[in-house]
């Protein structure tokens, strides 16, 4: 599943979301948050493009079924304002094997980070993009 | 059907994050009286509104999807289509 909201989430809830059936050997999640991106602590904005985010999430989502055994997947990310030390995005597997549920997180995130649509404001500032986070995404592409 | 209705090509426009603040717009409907009409020809149309909208033509960053779909340069743009230009994105 996946869930694009203002509204901050729970961890416990969604780890038990995650552990469904007797089969369930591994949980991994990854939770984002807000980091402090300068000294002073301005008001922290996250736009999305409403449609095409949903598109990529989802896209994300089952290429990650695709490719590795899950029982069930999940990803959260919040939009609107934030403040520092807010969780922000949520990427949780469930899996027979642990090897398979790391993978799987990673990848997601991975993804996430360079092809979902959200932009980061501070204050008046857009964040810049991160070369390490295409790194990151490109040694999933290339497998 | 005239060939004239044919060769018009109208476009919502969105432009995201630190892209819409140098263009000083978020949104608008573009009619364009060129068809087929690529992603590159729409840049170079945009780019030619003055020197913020060169900002366009920055291919290698600023990204285009058509239809909330990822677009290649040659893509061609169908009537009507939902356009969107974006710079590289900084979520998670």
């Amino acid at each position: 599943m996946i869930q694009v909201q203002e509204n901050d989430f729970d961890l416990k809830t969604e780890y038990e979301r995650l552990c469904t059936g007797k089969n369930v050997g591994a949980i991994v999640t990854f939770v984002g948050r807000v980091r402090d991106f300068s000294s002073d602590h301005s008001a922290f904005f996250l736009q999305h493009y409403p449609g095409m985010t949903e598109k990529v999430l989802s896209k994300i989502e089952s290429e990650a079924n695709q490719r590795w055994p899950l029982i069930k997947s999940q990803i959260i990310h919040r939009v609107g304002n934030l403040q520092v030390e807010d969780q922000i995005v949520f990427v949780g597997v469930s899996a027979q094997h642990r090897k398979d549920a790391f993978a799987a997180c990673e990848f997601m995130i991975d993804l996430l980070k360079t092809q979902a649509p959200f932009w980061k404001k501070e204050g008046d500032q857009w964040v810049e993009a991160n070369i390490a986070d295409d790194e990151a995404a490109k040694q999933w592409l290339t497998d | 059907m005239s060939n004239e209705t044919q060769s018009l090509n109208t476009l919502h426009i969105l432009y995201f994050a630190s892209l819409g603040d140098r263009l000083g717009c978020q949104k608008e409907d573009f009619t364009v009286d060129q068809a087929p009409l690529s992603v590159s020809a729409l840049r170079t149309i945009l780019s030619q509104r003055g020197e913020a909208w060169l900002a366009i033509t920055e291919h290698e960053t600023i990204r285009c999807a058509i239809n909330q779909e990822i677009a290649s340069e040659d893509t061609t743009i169908p009537n009507n289509a939902e356009v969107a230009f974006f710079p590289p994105v900084t979520g998670g």
